[in-house]
């Protein structure tokens, strides 16, 4: 933003130009752009702009992971926690293919990223060169936007385009390919102009008024209104427009995996998690309300259960950015296109102030017996094996809800995502849409460098650290701080549940064997301690926390236990079990 | 939005013919970006145009589908999300004129022995594109229906070949596209896509 203020003085005078190659304009363009951290691997079609980068050490700092997957995971943390746009460098060919599960988890949960990629000469495109692969071609269905740079003169342009369209509107990642000649190319640099505006690309819808009034009128005349909320308010960077809202309307919200956090956990108004393995009063109450206010989020169908059963009773306003999520899965009887920063200062305008305190017991009922039957035993269990629950717990004791809690993919994320406790915004990271096991450790990496002054906890099951454990390479050559919390059930519990409740326990292949993981982390020189005890649990907790450094803690929990409540497969919301 | 009743539902819910048209930037990569939003559903484009529209830097698509509208209406925003489209409309049959163009290829021979061709040029709105010693080459515009008929007359004089091309479809209702479309580029003019020169130069490259 500073940069585009300071161009516009600038305008007037002819611009000087600098004969620069390519990979040079690349690197001013990302500062430019306020880069500071890059996450990448070198190869042989990338080799000029990590030439190029060798005199740029003190301006950007790049941070060499183990594998390009890791790379993106940990761009996509590191947009996360500090709302800016992640950069990923990798080569071509494989490098490039590398970098495909992590666009599409950056696609699917909304994550702005610009990965450049390496590519061959351009002369050689199409010839099945050493390392080319079509990188265009393979990343067009995960992707924003991607293009091919043959010539150096398009760098500047198209790299000021890529930043614009990954952040702005529903952010996404974008990948640009750079052939080699391009990278080397000589060219008459006249400075980096960022972008503003792409002739058909229309980030934000225009707000039609007319969907505001109705929504407050809705929302104003309705005797149990419900939020949802999700990533979007976080997104639109919309955390204090939407507690206004919330707190001025008195309605309940519940939030989706990605919503976590856009208000803190303990807020008196915050009733819980949505979704398969939500809270019991939040699922319910979907088919009991009268008026739904969805909020940045797109009723995944992990939220909404069976579509032909959810909130058939109830008046659906839905507020999204994304022209194409309104009417996909829920139609909306008020859809209220645009950015929820707007929308949202729009709405509160119209409101009025209420209390619903009636409303509010009934949840606060619901509440009351998922603590009684399930929340309680699964925090506080006195004897028994360990808990997952109790882990998290424990660590929210030490952390008071301070702390960044990445997760990975499977029964440990959702204890980690409901019982976490977050007093601020983009403490949580995890993957939502994609559910991509292996993403939580080079995702926690990112995280850090995204937020330096907080503290990381990674929290990661004993199958999904397996998936990207060379990442622990990049832990100890950087020193990134990063606590790593295994929560080892000895199984892919998730995939086991599902045998054991819905397969006549046929546990096929989840029962995975775990390498020592201290042993390996000492390997990495990386302190580490491993416990299986209740007595050992808030001590050892507290040296992981306390370590200066990284840190590996792993937890044995009970084997075969189970994530409650849950929303079986193909069963409405409001069937959801306790056990 | 809403659907009020029955009727309404039942006439969401039933497959039909719909043409999407579509404005996009002249870029490369955009058709594919648009073909996967149909394949990604497992949905068949069953014709498919793009050519440039009256507008230097602008393509027009027509792309024709059976689908019931309420899958439509998610793919038109789904197309129209992508950075390089500029606007989608979709339409169903009766809200469009469109045409297929058709060449047949006959032998000249039989052709001149054994059918009237002139009747067949007035019957079928036919023309000839060419006449040489060995083979003629009629042409026709017309619905699948047309076209096809003309194959059936000629198939048995040995027809060598035949091709049909794509629907292109002008919209009933589209008063002004044409202005709103010059407007457009002359407020925002479109770019040039940068030529790569190296691609021609292979010997004075260095490779790795």
């Amino acid at each position: 933003m500073e940069i585009a203020q300071e161009d516009t003085t600038t305008l007037s005078t002819p611009k000087k130009t600098t004969t620069v190659t390519g990979s040079v304009a690349l690197l001013e363009g990302l500062i430019a752009e306020g880069t500071e951290t890059i996450f990448g691997y070198p190869g042989g079609a990338i080799m000029p702009i990590y030439d190029a980068i060798y005199d740029y050490k003190e301006k950007l700092n790049h941070i060499l992971v183990r594998h390009e997957q890791g790379a993106t995971h940990a761009a996509q943390g590191f947009a996360r926690t500090s709302g800016k746009v992640g950069v990923v460098f990798a080569t071509s060919g494989p490098g490039a293919t590398n970098l495909v599960t992590g666009l599409a988890d950056a696609q699917i949960d909304s994550t702005p990223m610009v990965c450049i990629t390496g590519q061959v000469f351009a002369h050689l495109l199409g010839t099945d060169a050493f390392q080319e692969t079509d990188v265009i071609n393979i990343t067009t269905p995960v992707t924003k936007w991607n293009y091919q740079v043959t010539d150096a003169n398009e760098i500047p342009d198209v790299l000021a385009k890529a930043f614009y369209i990954a952040r702005s509107g529903r952010p996404g990642p974008v990948l640009i390919d750079i052939t080699k000649n391009a990278q080397l190319q000589l060219f008459e640099y006249s400075g980096y102009t960022p972008c503003n505006h792409v002739r058909s690309y229309r980030p934000k819808p225009i707000i039609r008024h007319e969907y505001i009034e109705q929504a407050a009128a809705l929302i104003n005349g309705a005797k149990k209104p419900f939020i949802l909320f999700g990533q979007g308010v976080l997104l639109g960077k919309a955390e204090q427009e939407f507690k206004t809202f919330v707190e001025k309307t008195g309605i309940p919200a519940a939030w989706t995996i990605l919503g976590a956090g856009a208000i803190p956990t303990d807020h008196p108004l915050n009733v819980g998690m949505l979704g398969m393995h939500g809270n019991y009063g939040p699922n319910v109450q979907t088919n009991q309300c009268d008026v739904l206010i969805a909020i940045g989020m797109r009723f995944d169908d992990r939220v909404t259960g069976r579509l032909d059963k959810y909130a058939k009773q109830a008046k659906i306003i839905h507020m999204d950015i994304d022209p194409a999520e309104i009417d996909k899965n829920v139609k909306a009887d008020v859809p209220v296109w645009g950015d929820c920063k707007d929308t949202l200062r729009l709405l509160t305008k119209l409101v009025d102030e209420k209390v619903h305190e009636e409303w509010h017991n009934e949840f606060k009922a619901f509440e009351k017996t998922e603590l009684e039957e399930l929340i309680h035993k699964e925090l506080n269990p006195e004897t028994g094996e360990l808990t997952m629950g109790e882990v998290i717990n424990q660590l929210n004791i030490l952390t008071k809800g301070n702390a960044v809690i990445v997760s990975d993919v499977g029964q440990h994320q959702m204890i980690a995502c409901r019982y976490g406790k977050l007093n601020d915004t983009r403490l949580s990271v995890t993957s939502g849409g994609l559910g991509t096991m292996g993403f939580g450790l080079p995702a926690a990496i990112g995280a850090k460098f995204g937020a330096p002054d907080r503290t990381v906890v990674a929290v990661i099951g004993d199958g999904g650290f397996q998936m990207t454990l060379q990442e622990l390479g990049t832990i100890m050559q950087f020193g990134v701080d990063v606590k790593i919390l295994i929560l080892n059930n000895q199984f892919l519990g998730m995939v086991r549940q599902w045998q054991q409740l819905f397969n006549d326990r046929r546990y096929s292949f989840v029962d995975i064997t775990s390498p020592d993981f201290v042993k390996l982390a000492d390997a990495y020189h990386i302190p580490g301690k491993k416990i299986s005890e209740r007595e050992d649990l808030a001590s050892s907790l507290e040296e992981m926390l306390n370590c200066k450094g990284s840190f590996l803690l792993e937890v044995m929990v009970s084997k075969e236990h189970n994530v409650f409540p849950m929303v079986p497969q193909g069963c409405s919301v409001s069937e959801i079990r306790l056990k | 939005m809403t659907m009020s009743n029955s009727q309404d539902i039942d006439l969401a819910a039933a497959k039909q013919e719909f043409t999407f048209t579509v404005y996009t930037e002249n870029q490369i990569g955009i058709l594919n970006r648009i073909a996967i939003i149909f394949s990604r559903r497992k949905i068949n484009i069953e014709s498919l145009n793009v050519s440039p529209s009256e507008i230097e830097h602008i393509h027009r698509f027509n792309i024709l589908i059976t689908e019931t509208e309420e899958v439509v209406s998610k793919l038109a925003r789904q197309i129209e999300k992508q950075v390089e489209v500029l606007k989608v409309y979709y339409n169903t049959n009766d809200d469009i004129i469109w045409q297929e163009m058709a060449l047949y290829k006959v032998p000249t021979d039989t052709i001149a022995e054994k059918v009237l061709v002139e009747r067949l040029l007035r019957e079928y709105g036919a023309r000839v594109c060419v006449i040489r010693k060995d083979y003629t080459v009629f042409e026709t515009t017309g619905h699948r229906q047309e076209t096809d008929k003309l194959i059936e007359v000629l198939q048995p004089y040995g027809l060598i070949e035949f091709v049909r091309s794509a629907r292109v479809a002008i919209i009933k209702d589209s008063e002004g596209f044409n202005r709103k479309l010059r407007e457009f580029e002359k407020l925002e003019p479109g770019q040039d896509v940068i030529e790569n020169e190296y691609l021609d130069r292979k010997k004075d490259v260095f490779t790795m």
